[in-house]
């Protein structure tokens, strides 16, 4: 019963598929698999703008929207039919072929991403060889896309708003995949789905999650800052903050492109924390071995919606970061520590099993982590300013 | 020759085509980044992830990125006052015919040096790291020198234009 | 240590979230239309004039004196006093406005006229739920819709309105004691004046000669 529900999609799949001729099946197959990763997807950002509104609501002592539907929860109809039905506006002397083109281009890559999850067991789109690499890949060419939109957007401050946003996005592009290389060294393979399975055993009833190994903690702290960088989200969400470049690069764009931007941006919330969640966390399987029959699909699910709930928490509680700070951070701080992971992780897989590497790992960790801490927050020093142009 | 390469090859032509002909610098920039996906899905279709998603990676990701911000930073974005093609178009043309022809028949003269087999050897991602750890370690580190190197000098830069400031 | 700000600041946060469902002071909205915080008792929004007793037209407290319209800083008091007169509280017959238009699209609540009254006809309203669809005739209000009785001022404004009382009170009283006092002298002077007395007379010729 329990490896049943836990396959209730992969039945519904088959079943639907099976009444076509044994040619189209694979194809179809993938095409269900696909509209079903459109349907759900964007169904899950409709729930989470209204769960930030009054997520963040509460924890501003207000209350959040709570007039359309019992408790808000129709607000994001309300705001899909506002996005609509607004006048799409393209300045005059803007690039119209490439101010069309970026929402689509930002879209396109973010839900491609989405093929190399594993959502539960077996329910991978395309189960690829090198699909964490495919999934960086897809990261990477969301970046043209912002650029895109600033450049044509032919207003400075989306511009500005553009280069900074890209600047951002490369410094930390380079510390998510160097914490993603530790998780591939222990796991000995880029494809996802055997990075799950080597997470999926248990020893005494607690999991072999990486995150609960001292590498894997730091990693993940690590890719969850980076995580946080990659989608503009606060406390780096100095290219889209509405009280700086007015909406940075996407000033220019209303109605449905907005909203199509505004999409991309969450979707690809969604996507890098199923890529952590499925690193880090153990993807779709249980906590504790005595959990296993709860279907697979449910913990990554709610794996995935604890990393957005911890977003939203982030966004609530932090300030914003000036962009010098952000970069200082990520090339002086996030960097160094990121490499020395990565050597911990090589001391960790050739020491071999036993409680020495524990104790080495988390030494040599926590040491980094406290000195370059004072260092970080010693080199603040607040002296006269000189002002390079003035002078 | 299936009708996917000749699509694929149609793309990355038209995107090389494109990268050449336009007149707005920031327009081609983006053509020559669909020369680089065209590239890209050329390699996937040969079954060579690895190459393939590293191409995005790096071209799409990080060389196009660099393309256009080097457009920005100079004064590239204005359009250029006379035409795409420039008075020595004809000493042009004929180097890119000799590069052509040195690189076609050095293609076709290696077809027939390794012998024909219809196996196509699969490359696994294990396979190109055990490579570049053995057998092209040499290379390998040579180009971390030579990164490092840029890194370093790209600093460098960035910093001398502080120094210069008349105190 | 780095980062322990941010848990912190995390930890606030979450407090705040979860106290959010248990405790009043951490949600602090007010639900309007469906709840309401109740006004101060020195809330002022717009004008009003006071009568006693169940009549607004005969207990109107304004003589229509026209000190209001002068003082108003925007000029939003029309007044056309009437040609006849209508006793008072203190039965003193007096003119009453024939008209008195107070445009609330110009009225700034500054509160002047209530200051300047000499009468306590004008007091300030607490109701602000004065939302209409006509611009211009529905936000001027006339001497009836402005009308509202002693018993409404009393609630709205209890502390204030007590001492209007007393002090009309007062003023009654007073008037009062002076009309009985000039009725005494009177009656004592028809007295006087009925009963001719000549030996009275060489000193009160004395008395009026010194």
């Amino acid at each position: 019963m329990a490896a049943n529900l836990d396959q209730i999609f992969i039945h519904l799949r088959n079943w639907l598929v099976g009444f076509l001729p044994a040619a189209l099946q694979p194809a179809a197959g993938v095409v269900l698999g696909v509209i079903a990763i459109v349907c759900v997807f964007p169904g899950l950002f409709a729930l989470t703008t209204v769960f930030e509104r009054k997520g963040l609501g509460r924890m501003q002592n207000r209350l959040g929207p709570n007039r359309v539907g019992p408790y808000g929860l129709l607000q994001p109809i309300a705001d899909g039919i506002k996005s609509l039905t607004k006048e799409d506006i393209v300045p005059f002397s803007a690039n119209a072929v490439v101010h069309f083109l970026a929402p689509l281009v930002l879209v396109v890559t973010v839900f491609m991403g989405f093929a190399v999850l594993p959502m539960g067991r077996n329910m991978v789109l395309v189960d690829m060889d090198s699909g964490l690499l495919f999934f960086f890949a897809m990261g990477a060419a969301t970046e043209l896309s912002v650029f895109m939109a600033g450049w044509s957007s032919r207003n400075k401050y989306s511009l500005l708003g553009a280069m900074r946003a890209v600047a951002q996005m490369i410094s930390y592009e380079v510390v998510l995949l160097l914490s993603a290389v530790s998780v591939v060294m222990i796991a000995g393979s880029l494809s996802l789905t055997k990075i799950v399975e080597a997470q999926n055993q248990y020893s005494g009833g607690f999991p072999h999650w990486y995150i609960f190994t001292p590498w894997g903690l730091a990693g993940f702290i690590v890719f969850a800052i980076a995580a946080t960088a990659e989608t503009n989200r606060t406390p780096f969400d100095l290219p889209e903050g509405e009280s700086e470049l007015v909406a940075g690069y996407h000033t220019e764009y209303s109605g449905f492109k907005f909203a199509l931007f505004f999409l991309g941006e969450y979707l690809a919330m969604f996507a890098l924390s199923g890529l952590g969640a499925t690193l880090f966390l153990g993807g779709w399987s249980a906590p504790f071995s005595f959990l296993a029959w709860v279907p697979s699909w449910i913990w990554f699910f709610s794996k995935v919606m604890c990393a957005i709930f911890i977003f939203i928490w982030m966004r609530g509680t932090l300030p914003r970061l000036r962009q010098d700070q952000l970069m200082n951070f990520a090339w002086k701080f996030v960097l160094p520590f990121t490499l020395l992971n990565l050597l911990v992780t090589a001391l960790w897989r050739f020491m071999g099993d036993g409680w020495q590497r524990w104790v080495v790992c988390t030494v040599i960790l926590a040491a980094a982590y406290v000195i370059m801490g004072r260092l970080q927050m010693r080199s603040q020093h607040f002296g006269r300013r000189s002002y390079r142009y003035a002078e | 020759m299936s009708p996917i390469f000749y699509l694929l090859a149609a793309i990355t032509l038209a995107g090389g085509l494109a990268s050449v002909l336009l007149k707005h610098l920031v327009h081609c920039a983006l053509a020559v980044t669909v020369a680089f996906a065209g590239l890209a899905l050329l390699f996937l279709e040969l079954d060579a992830q690895f190459a393939g998603f590293a191409q995005i990676l790096v071209y799409i990701g990080a060389v196009a990125i660099l393309i256009v911000f080097a457009i920005l930073l100079t004064r590239g974005s204005e359009l250029p006052k006379g035409g795409v093609f420039s008075s020595t178009w004809l000493v042009g043309l004929v180097i890119a015919a000799g590069v052509f022809a040195v690189l076609g028949w050095a293609v076709l003269a290696s077809v027939n040096a390794i012998p024909q087999s219809n196996i196509v050897p699969s490359v696994t991602v294990h396979d190109i790291g055990i490579a570049l750890v053995g057998r092209y370690v040499l290379p390998l580190e040579i180009v971390a020198l030579l990164l490092t190197a840029a890194t370093i000098g790209a600093v460098i830069v960035a910093m001398h234009e502080k120094k210069e400031r008349p105190q | 240590m780095l980062g322990d700000g941010i848990l912190k600041g995390m930890a606030e946060t979450a407090r705040n979230f979860f106290g959010s469902y248990v405790s009043k002071e951490r949600l602090t909205t007010v639900e309007y239309p469906e709840q309401r915080i109740p006004t101060a008792e020195n809330a002022r929004v717009f004008p009003f004039l006071v009568y006693d007793g169940d009549d607004w037209e005969a207990g109107m407290r304004c003589v229509a004196c026209q000190i209001c319209e002068k003082e108003c800083p925007p000029k939003c008091i029309y007044i056309e006093k009437s040609t006849d007169k209508k006793p008072d509280f203190v039965g003193k017959a007096q003119f009453y406005p024939a008209r008195f238009d107070i445009d609330i699209a110009v009225c700034m609540s500054c509160q002047i006229c209530v200051e300047v009254c000499p009468f306590e006809a004008i007091k300030m309203d607490t109701q602000f739920e004065l939302a209409t669809t006509d611009r211009f005739g529905g936000l001027l209000y006339d001497r009836k819709e402005l009308s509202r009785s002693n018993e409404y001022y009393h609630e709205i404004h209890p502390t204030e309105a007590t001492e209007v009382d007393e002090h009309l009170a007062e003023e009654k009283a007073k008037v009062e004691a002076k009309a009985k006092a000039a009725a005494e002298a009177a009656a004592v002077k028809a007295a006087a004046a009925a009963n001719p007395a000549p030996p009275a007379a060489p000193p009160a010729k004395s008395e009026g000669g010194s």
